[in-house]
């Protein structure tokens, strides 16, 4: 089956994102939920370590914990959304998605190393794609727009190394 | 319970709105990074103006209060800096959260690497904060919107915004036309006939939004400065 029209995905997006707004007081997000289970975790393995350290305590502080997280439940719900999207349209497929240019191995090592950088880079903007250019980009937050401009700034920098990957 | 059914219901619309317009697949999120193809922009750019121009009519109608809604917080250098981090590490996975989520859960392992590369990244950066938290902390600006940085009322950045977002519409289709030209056929026409009547409604929806923005700062529409009392802010991402 074929994707839906970008224009239309994103109106359809936009009143996803626009209910969440009126619905929930507050917009979409993805990486905060990755932050909640981190901060989950190390309070399971060390509670004290995480109440004192700044980042896993500010989390632990939120009322209902880190578990009960906002962002946590809606991420499940990312999951449970996209997988039944894909199975509707045919689209179930255990694949790894790559060029030719590079292994299945290499993809998941370079895919992995993208997927820490964004972590690294998700932490010190408080937040992502989601949370900081749709959400903060809609109501119109300068620093939202700050970190969307700079991301894919850098994105078109390191463009070239990325087509030679995809080719 | 109840209080989980909300967001549960919002992120499985997100889902599945993501893995329709094919975001759970990293060949075509690189290609807005290879301008091969630029569904990533024109996905988000429609999502932000339709949400932006949603919250500013519910607003002016006065059927939703602004100051309920969370606004991220700007802390403008670890913002610049995250963003250049960030943007470098979605090119090269040609996912970002959200959308890593989505391809994992279509049976993609380029999504699963993505999905544990960031608790990885997250879990690191949690682990080292004490090193950097004071940069972290730095340059915070409070609620910081683009009216009150332009010094221009509320409706006339909405407007701008829309402005840019179709002439970036009209200029990604014709980038895709000189990049990708091997799958346009007939259906081009309908393209850009549907583009076209968006973008016109868009137009008048953010021409009406100026027209009826008095220079009052106090209206609905133009207290974006959330009031301390009712303002939460955002959790995390």
């Amino acid at each position: 089956m074929k994707y839906s029209d970008p224009y239309l995905s994103g109106v359809a997006l936009g009143l996803v994102l626009l209910g969440a707004f009126v619905f929930a007081g507050r917009g979409l997000g993805a990486s905060g939920a990755f932050a909640a289970t981190a901060t989950g975790t190390v309070a399971a393995v060390a509670p004290d370590y995480a109440a004192s350290n700044p980042y896993f305590g500010r989390y632990l502080a939120r009322p209902g914990g880190p578990w009960r997280e906002w962002l946590l439940t809606e991420i499940i719900g990312v999951v449970i959304g996209g997988f039944v999207s894909a199975a509707l349209a045919g689209r179930l497929r255990r694949s790894v998605e790559r060029g030719r240019g590079v292994s299945p191995g290499s993809r998941l090592a370079i895919a992995f190393l993208g997927g820490t950088m964004m972590g690294v880079g998700a932490t010190l903007a408080r937040g992502c794609t989601s949370g900081q250019a749709l959400t903060g980009g809609a109501l119109l937050s300068v620093g939202s727009w700050t970190f969307m401009l700079a991301a894919f700034a850098a994105g078109y920098a390191v463009a070239p190394a990325v087509k030679r990957m995809w080719q | 319970m109840s209080g989980l059914l909300l967001p549960l219901g919002i992120g499985i619309a997100f889902g599945f709105t993501l893995e329709r317009a094919g975001l759970g697949n990293a060949r075509k999120l690189t290609g807005q990074f290879l301008l091969t193809d630029l569904t990533v922009f024109k996905v988000m750019f429609s999502a932000i103006v339709t949400a932006m121009l949603g919250l500013f009519w519910l607003s002016r109608m006065g059927w939703i209060d602004l100051n309920a809604i969370a606004i991220p917080e700007t802390y403008l250098r670890p913002q610049l800096a995250g963003g250049l981090v960030f943007g470098a590490g979605f090119a090269l996975a040609g996912l970002c959260p959200g959308t890593s989520c989505v391809a994992a859960a279509s049976g993609r392992g380029d999504g699963a690497a993505v999905v544990a590369g960031l608790f990885t990244g997250i879990l690191a950066s949690g682990l080292t904060i004490p090193l950097f938290i004071d940069f972290y902390d730095s340059d915070a600006r409070g609620a910081w919107t683009l009216p009150s940085l332009l010094h221009l009322p509320y409706g006339t950045v909405v407007l701008g915004i829309a402005i840019v977002a179709i002439a970036g519409f009209i200029a990604a289709e014709r980038i895709e036309r000189r990049t990708a030209p091997r799958e346009r056929g007939n259906g081009e026409r309908m393209t850009r006939i549907r583009v076209a009547v968006a973008a016109m409604a868009l137009l008048v929806a953010a021409v009406a939004a100026v027209a009826r923005t008095p220079d009052a700062p106090n209206q609905s529409g133009g207290a974006r400065k959330p009031a301390p009392t009712l303002y939460k802010p955002a959790s995390g991402c």
